[in-house]
């Protein structure tokens, strides 16, 4: 595999109010690697995604995608870059008011001149890639929380990102949907290339499809471990580590 | 013999003839999303601008190929067997299969499970309208029971009353709401005095212009104004705040602790607005006044003490707390069907919005319905 990076992230820094969440963050992404950023609860994972994907300004920092810094880019550059990324959220974030058919084709009529027909023929690809074939005239609340989530992964490749997101992906779905999330993920990045970046806490999902991970601790306000997830588990020496990679509780206050 | 290579932006199509008449198509670079449409004009006018028995396309310089790429060669091998030239792909890399297999080539020829919803004909349309409308009656009807039967409780029992939240939602209706009300009733005042007195000065009576102001605003606009007013302020609100919480789930978290949502989240509402609207609307009166009182000591020449001496003498204590009592049965109106709208809601971001326009569209068309009650009641009373 190349090592080119796709995301490099720079002495980040992120703040809301007066609130340190950050400090100092570097690291990097490579292109066609499936990248984890995991971490306990508060740690600061959603945030730094939404400084990758030019949700939110850094207090200091850069941060370069797919070659541009967005930390200086505004307007057309980063719509640019925005264009090269997909993203789906945590709470898939479809459109209610819209078929599924509707929620994919948006992006495809807003920023290609395709004919309807091409267009029409992408959408129903998607969907069959996502196994959703023969749901595009469903509204997104007919459908069950895996569904949607396929569903939301659809929208976020309708433009054949270089470079995907999610944001907790796994989360509210039940374990038979979650392993298949993972092999389609897994298919995915091993067919097209596509580069995923996954903020995540869902063990079996780490162990099982990550090829890298960077762990962020609330008390750090940054990066404690990264690496191979598996070797993460057998040989940090961190305890904070430790105890996240085999489920262990924090001993509080000297044990229990 | 060899055609001139046809050059474009990313990928470069190259037509090889062979000596058997045979023809071979190579394709190099990159075939992805922002090219597509040209390549897939390039591509097809090589197909139709010569008669072939059969085409091999040779991929072995694709440098990057996207999943509408992939779609483009799917197109071209349909193409070609529509004009019965079989297609065949050579020098296929791994990365390439790897697209090719991910992909389901027939996608597109599947129906979809539910046909795509059509919009029903108009008897249909008057049919659904009707049924709605026996719907939202019904419903409405059970949520004013359901309010008065939390409402008397509330009497009996004052303390079970969330008075902090009554406090914090008569300062977001009521104070929140002094400027904009006072200044549109200042306006009002001027406006309504200017208007008048045009007419009533050829007639040298000057002086009437403070009863006119006096009479109308306190009997008439000014407990509909304001109501009005607070319709598009605070009903609106109190839909859009409770529609949100229930798809949040909030009102259920709320359910199952053992509240009801009705006492819970209507009642505060409804009270702080019933305290609020009259004295909102004696407010606003009295910026109208003002504004009639401007008008007459610049424009008319009329003392202070006169205007207000003309202004006292033509309004009684009756009109004054008859309209309070209006202010305050208009203030029950906007504020129930400001939460009954809210309750409503079910499914997402669209419902909210539908229900918060309707709040305040009711709101304002029972204003006026109770309006034109208390005028024919009043009538008789007097």
């Amino acid at each position: 595999m190349n090592k080119e990076p796709i995301v490099t992230v720079e002495n980040l820094t992120t703040r809301y109010g007066d609130t340190t969440i950050l400090e100092n963050v570097n690291f990097q992404v490579y292109r066609g690697e499936i990248f984890m950023i995991l971490g306990g609860s508060g740690c600061g994972k959603s945030t730094l995604l939404k400084h990758i994907i030019g949700l939110l300004h850094p207090y200091a920092g850069r941060i370069v995608v797919n070659g541009t810094d967005i930390t200086d880019a505004g307007g057309e550059a980063l719509r640019q870059v925005q264009k090269k990324i997909g993203v789906l959220f945590q709470a898939d974030a479809l459109f209610g008011s819209m078929t599924i058919f509707e929620n994919i084709a948006l992006p495809l009529y807003e920023y290609t001149d395709l004919s309807p027909g091409m267009i029409d023929r992408i959408v129903k690809m998607k969907l069959a890639l996502v196994n959703l074939a023969g749901y595009e005239n469903h509204m997104p609340d007919e459908l069950s929380g895996g569904m949607r989530k396929r569903a939301g992964l659809a929208r976020a490749m309708a433009l054949d990102p270089l470079l995907l997101f999610f944001d907790e992906p796994w989360a509210g779905l039940d374990p038979v949907t979650a392993a298949e999330l993972d092999i389609l993920i897994k298919s995915i990045n091993a067919a097209m290339g596509t580069t995923m970046v996954i903020v995540t806490q869902e063990l079996p999902s780490i162990f099982g499809i990550a090829q890298r991970v960077i762990m962020l601790d609330k008390s750090a306000r940054g990066i404690v471990a990264q690496g191979d997830p598996r070797e993460l588990r057998e040989h940090s020496e961190d305890p904070r580590v430790n105890n996240f990679f085999n489920r262990k509780a924090a001993e509080i206050g000297g044990g229990m | 013999m060899k055609a001139p290579p046809v050059v474009n932006k990313d990928y470069i199509l190259r037509v090889e003839e062979q000596a058997s008449g045979d023809v071979i198509l190579f394709i190099s670079g990159r075939i992805a999303l922002d090219d597509l449409n040209h390549f897939v004009a390039d591509v097809g006018s090589i197909l139709e601008n010569r008669a072939l028995r059969k085409l091999d396309v040779n991929l072995g310089g694709v440098t990057y190929l996207d999943s509408a790429g992939t779609l483009a060669l799917f197109n071209l091998e349909e193409q070609g067997a529509a004009r019965s030239v079989p297609v065949t792909f050579h020098d296929v890399t791994d990365e390439i299969k790897g697209i090719l297999n991910l992909l389901d080539q027939k996608a597109h020829h599947r129906p979809p499970l539910s046909p795509p919803k059509k919009s029903p004909n108009i008897l249909e349309q008057v049919g659904e309208g009707y049924r709605r409308l026996f719907d939202d009656i019904s419903q409405v009807l059970s949520f004013v029971g359901e309010l008065f039967i939390a409402l008397i409780d509330s009497l009996l029992k004052p303390r079970s009353v969330r008075w902090s939240n009554v406090l914090s939602y008569m300062k977001k209706a009521g104070v929140d709401g002094l400027p904009i009300v006072g200044l549109i009733s200042l306006l009002m005042g001027l406006i309504m005095a200017f208007m008048s007195s045009l007419q009533l000065k050829q007639f040298g009576a000057n002086i009437y212009v403070a009863s006119l102001v006096a009479i109308a605003m306190v009997k008439e606009l000014g407990p509909i104004m304001t109501a009005i007013l607070v319709a598009g302020r605070s009903g609106s609100a109190f839909a859009a705040e409770i529609g949100t919480m229930i798809v949040n789930d909030e009102v259920n978290a709320l359910k199952t602790m053992g509240f009801e949502p009705t006492r819970f989240l209507a009642v505060p509402k409804v009270l702080a607005a019933f305290f609020v609207v009259p004295l909102l609307t004696l407010y606003a009166d009295l910026f109208a006044i003002l504004g009639g009182l401007v008008v007459g000591v610049v424009g008319l020449d009329l003392t202070i003490f006169t205007y207000l001496q003309q202004t006292r003498n033509s309004i009684n204590v009756f009109d004054i707390v008859t309209s309070l009592i209006k202010s305050a049965v208009f203030a029950l109106l906007i504020a129930g069907i400001g939460c009954q709208r809210g309750f409503r809601v079910s499914g997402g971001a669209e419902s909210v919005g539908t229900s918060t326009t309707s709040a305040v569209v009711s709101a304002i068309f029972l204003i006026i319905v109770a309006d034109s009650a208390f005028a024919i009641m009043l009538h008789y009373i007097k």
